[in-house]
């Protein structure tokens, strides 16, 4: 009852208010209005009780988490036009910065380290040692050491032609894991990642002062993931409106400007380092707090989960759902993270159970993005939902070939003449 | 009208501190092996030659990398799955459908047949994914038709997993397991024969590119696709022969690398396609020659750090080794280590 008024309620407030205050027309503000509200209810649903059934909570949390990073590379790819196959460096790092800030790990680094015991607005408990920061200090923080990640990745490699770039984008996605894996044991007798081990567990959520509003727990216990899904949901909101500032604003077109002519643009007067450097960092501290955020919801970081699919994964979404787009990023990322997570396995059974076989369809995954990739850039590669700017451009592409036409044309009526 | 020489002006030679660092880099690997050298020279020896053995597979792939970006500028991703597919159709050939798992005269033989039919088959498979999905986009913009080689990369490693499995699948070999022993120094058999095999198909395909009428357009091609086409050379013709070459050399790599490792698995691809481009950027890409003698030089710069002798830090490390040269390549020498830094054409 709460939930249905509660919903009802955002739909009319949100429409309202983005009728007025982002001046959008009434049709798509009302739309707008009854996604926020869907979003705000889809937890609450029938279907995502059972565990087993085609869209778990566990799965809806993951798609919200694959949309925030498909919403950061579609800043990098989409945008600025430069293909990064290593986003899992982003993710790495906003994973393990979580790990390190948000769990007893400290004590494991050497043996001077045995006593640390810091704790500051956290929702562990006292007597745990180790270094526990409150989780949105630690988000911040998993941001900012992204971005800067980010920059040092981006500032010897940006002025390489795109095709180089990406090659080394993904000899850094490929470094860092490794990095990471052997770090346990450095030189110095430092532990610094606990290698294969990995880093857990990693502290609850404590929610601070918005505890007071009724509904909302304390801390975020391991299975409460409704709650997640909410913070994660409040993350997707914020970044989806620095996108679209961002990309409207002064920054965003001349990160478009770089992608349609580098050579143009430069002459325009676009400075192409510091534009590109903003879209690496901007592009990776969604990565970051992407991967604090994971970091929580899984419990422990382990080093094998940085793999280059995951870097596949999340640009298949931003192709899926429109290169530029920030709703089709969000699109992508839900249909690909729901099918690598629960679709397979659920279709899979469904046709196993029908025709008496026993198939294991996750072994098409990989297959599938292949495909995803492949399709896309054949027959639509402005995605499903192309940006408006690239149907602009298309537009502008037409017309000008019309034009030059019709100047051939004149040119061999008058050499007729 | 005569012309004006434009370089009348001395050029000052310039040092700049990236060259220095590049020049303290080399400096440094050249001390390690040295001190490799001294910490163990047997055990260097025989690294050198497995390293040989392995820069051989390289070269082959490498060669497939070069000579496609050469002709149409595509970074083929899925080059190096190729090869795994390769490496898989071979055992299922020679051990599942020949049944030879052990090594014979009769299974060389069989070897050799296999690697035949191997490599025609890679070959065409090659062609026919430029086929279907490179050729569309040759006109697109740069970023899709690496996209779609990503895209590629991963449908062929689903075939992979579903043919070899998703765990690394153990394969018999039907190479000579015994090693001969030249002074102190032991060697494998089974790694000259892989030296033995690739330099015939080094040659063959360095007269192929350089001697025959073919070669020639292909040449023609990769250096102005419009110019040629007005020669009368047919231009899509000439992409699909150099994807048949690079396909047939990375079907023979396959072969070789699944008898020599005597396992292959879904993802055995992805890093030698990586390694091999590696070889391909330090070799100059484009660069034929380049591209083999990069190819040894990764091969034995690899097994002379899992080896871990002297300073080099060993297995655990060998993926950062490796991509380290290739992105402090593409950073300070894109061009390779022969070749000249090209600006971008406008």
């Amino acid at each position: 009852m709460m939930v249905t008024l509660t919903t009802i309620f955002i739909f009319v407030v949100g429409s309202a208010a983005l009728y007025q205050f982002a001046h959008l027309s009434s049709k798509k503000a009302l739309i707008a209005g009854a996604c926020l509200a869907f979003a705000f209810a889809l937890p609450h649903l029938w279907f995502t009780r059972e565990t087993d059934g085609y869209l778990p909570l566990f799965t809806i949390v993951l798609c919200a988490v694959y949309a925030l990073f498909a919403l950061g590379l579609n800043i990098v790819v989409g945008f600025a036009g430069l293909l990064d196959l290593g986003y899992v460096a982003f993710f790495l790092v906003g994973a393990y910065v979580g790990a390190w800030f948000m769990s007893d790990f400290a004590v494991n680094v050497s043996s001077g380290w045995r006593n640390v015991n810091f704790h500051f607005f956290d929702a562990a408990s006292h007597k745990i040692p180790g270094i526990h920061l409150s989780f949105w200090l630690v988000i911040v923080l998993a941001g900012g050491i992204a971005a800067i990640a980010g920059v040092v990745i981006g500032a010897p490699t940006l002025r390489l032609k795109s095709d180089y770039l990406a090659l080394v984008t993904l000899g850094f996605g490929e470094i860092l894991p490794e990095v990471f894996r052997n770090s346990d044991n450095l030189p110095t007798g430092l532990n610094v990642t606990n290698g294969t081990k990995g880093i857990g567990p990693v502290d609850r959520v404590g929610m601070g002062f918005l505890a007071a509003i009724p509904g909302i727990p304390k801390t975020i216990v391991s299975s409460d993931y409704r709650t997640k899904y909410y913070v994660i949901l409040a993350f997707c909101g914020m970044f989806v409106w620095v996108s679209i500032k961002l990309r409207d604003g002064r920054l965003g077109r001349a990160w478009m400007a770089i992608r349609e002519d580098e050579l143009a643009a430069s002459l325009m007067g676009v400075p192409l380092m510091r534009t590109k450097l903003w879209s690496y960092a901007v592009g990776a501290v969604a990565g970051g707090v992407g991967g604090a955020f994971y970091a929580t919801i899984v419990g422990t970081v382990n080093v094998d989960t940085f793999t280059f699919a995951f870097s596949i994964i999340v640009l298949c979404a931003v192709i899926l759902g429109g290169m530029g787009n920030v709703w089709g990023a969000i699109l992508g990322a839900v249909v690909i993270t729901w099918f690598n997570y629960t679709g397979l396995v659920w279709i899979g059974t469904k046709v196993n159970n029908a025709l008496d076989t026993n198939f294991n369809f996750v072994n098409l995954q990989f297959g599938l993005f292949g495909m995803v990739l492949v399709l896309m850039m054949l027959f639509r590669p402005d995605g499903f939902i192309p940006a408006a700017r690239s149907k602009q451009v298309k537009q502008a592409e037409q017309e000008l070939a019309i034009l030059q036409e019709e100047e051939i044309n004149e040119e061999i009526a008058e050499a007729h003449a | 009208m005569a012309t004006v020489p434009l370089t009348l002006e001395r050029r000052r030679i310039k040092v700049t501190p990236f060259q220095i660092l590049s020049y303290v880099v080399l400096g440094i690997a050249a001390l390690a092996v040295v001190v490799a050298f001294i910490d163990g020279p047997t055990t260097f020896m025989q690294v050198l030659v497995i390293g040989l053995s392995n820069g051989a597979l390289y070269a082959l792939i490498a060669l497939g990398y070069t000579m496609v970006y050469g002709i149409i500028e595509l970074i083929n991703f899925a080059h190096g799955d190729l090869v795994m597919i390769g490496s898989v159709a071979a055992a299922i050939l020679l051990e599942e459908r020949l049944g030879q798992t052990t090594s014979s005269p009769e299974g060389w033989f069989w070897l050799a047949v296999v690697g035949v039919i191997v490599m025609g088959l890679c070959g065409l498979f090659n062609a026919t994914i430029e086929k279907l999905a490179y050729r569309r986009l040759r006109n697109a913009p740069k970023l899709a038709p690496l996209i779609t080689a990503v895209g590629v990369s991963f449908i062929l490693q689903n075939i992979g997993i579903l043919t070899n499995g998703s765990a690394p699948h153990s394969r018999s070999s039907v190479l000579p397991q015994g090693s001969i022993t030249i002074g102190s120094i032991e060697i494998r058999i089974k790694y000259i024969v892989v030296i033995a095999v690739t330099i015939p198909l080094l040659l063959l395909m360095t007269w192929i590119v350089q001697k025959t009428r073919v070669g020639k357009a292909m040449r023609a091609t990769a250096q102005d696709r419009d110019a040629s086409q007005l020669m009368g050379i047919n231009v899509d013709k000439m992409i699909s022969y150099v994807f048949i070459l690079g396909g047939a050399l990375a079907g023979a790599a396959g072969t070789m690398f699944v008898q020599v490792n005597s396992q292959t698995r879904y993802d055995a691809g992805f890093r030698l396609g990586l390694i091999a481009f590696t070889a391909a950027v330090l070799g100059g890409v484009g660069n034929l020659l380049g591209a083999v003698i990069g190819g040894v030089l990764i091969g034995v710069i690899q097994s002379l750090n899992d080896s871990g002798l002297g300073w080099f830090p060993g297995q655990k490390w060998t993926q950062t080794v490796l991509f380290g040269i290739l992105i402090m390549m593409i950073i300070f020498r894109p061009g390779g280590i022969f070749g000249k830094h090209q600006q971008e054409k406008v």
